[in-house]
């Protein structure tokens, strides 16, 4: 099948996910995947985020798959069934909107700069030798800081089921995925 | 006289489809969509039933068996 430019943007996440080491600030763009697929969604009513342009998708079925990086087993009931999948981005919602809180209280000056990437929501990973100032207020970074976490920890628990699943098991219970889903429902119904 | 021909074709749990593409992008024939971003759907008339798509869905969701041609 003829390659288009859209199936090499897994370069653009991985290229994201680097960037992340150097200058924390990068993080923001991130942003893309997060409004893209909405925008679509709304507008189109498509999942075509996810059926084209999901750069993480393509790494983890690059991974998984050119590379053998995955067992390619079936993917457990629990986790593709629609509880798991709502409450997974219900959870997702309540630590992003934590992470925003936490954004507010360092722009409000109630607290200072925390330089550190929390993985898979617990564990604070020093991250001081990514950040090299910002023209704008410290509360800019923290949420790059923030923003950064997030997309480190899916990537990590994406990698994980790409280990013990399929290639792109991510996809499954991906918090995007199912919202972007939803509006598609929400959508047809009118 | 009717003779009923059994023939290989691909089949999707729609209930359990989270609509990723996985399988439109892997289908040899294109013979499946995303329907309105909410399922994938297989054409009857295209598909062989050669099973790539069941083996990339990252849900399992998608099964191979006879159905009437």
């Amino acid at each position: 099948m003829k390659k288009r430019w859209y199936d090499y943007l897994w370069i653009f996440s991985l290229t994201y996910l680097i960037l992340g080491f150097f200058n924390i600030l990068s993080a923001w763009l991130g942003l893309i995947c997060f409004f893209v697929p909405l925008i679509i969604s709304l507008t189109k009513g498509t999942k075509g985020y996810c059926n084209r342009y999901c750069g993480r998708g393509q790494l983890f079925g690059l991974l998984g798959g050119r590379f053998g990086l995955s067992r390619k087993k079936d993917i457990p009931g629990w986790m593709k069934h629609k509880w798991f999948r709502y409450g997974f981005l219900i959870f997702f919602f309540v630590m992003f909107f934590l992470m925003l809180w936490n954004t507010y209280l360092v722009f409000s000056g109630i607290q200072n700069l925390q330089q550190v990437v929390t993985l898979l929501w617990t564990f604070k990973v020093p991250w001081q030798w990514a950040y090299h100032g910002t023209l704008f207020h410290a509360g800019t970074a923290q949420f790059a800081f923030g923003f950064y976490s997030v997309m480190l920890t899916s990537t990590v628990l994406g990698l994980l089921t790409m280990i013990l699943f399929k290639p792109r098991s991510w996809c499954v219970y991906c918090p995007m995925g199912t919202m972007t889903q939803l509006i598609c429902k929400a959508k047809s119904q009118h | 006289m009717t003779s009923i021909q059994k023939k290989r074709k691909a089949f999707v749990e729609a209930s359990y489809c989270v609509a990723c593409g996985c399988c439109v992008k892997v289908c040899p024939l294109g013979a499946i969509q995303i329907i309105d971003g909410i399922t994938a759907q297989v054409s009857m008339e295209k598909c062989v039933g050669c099973g790539k798509c069941a083996k990339e869905c990252p849900a399992s969701v998608i099964e191979i068996r006879e159905a009437e041609a």
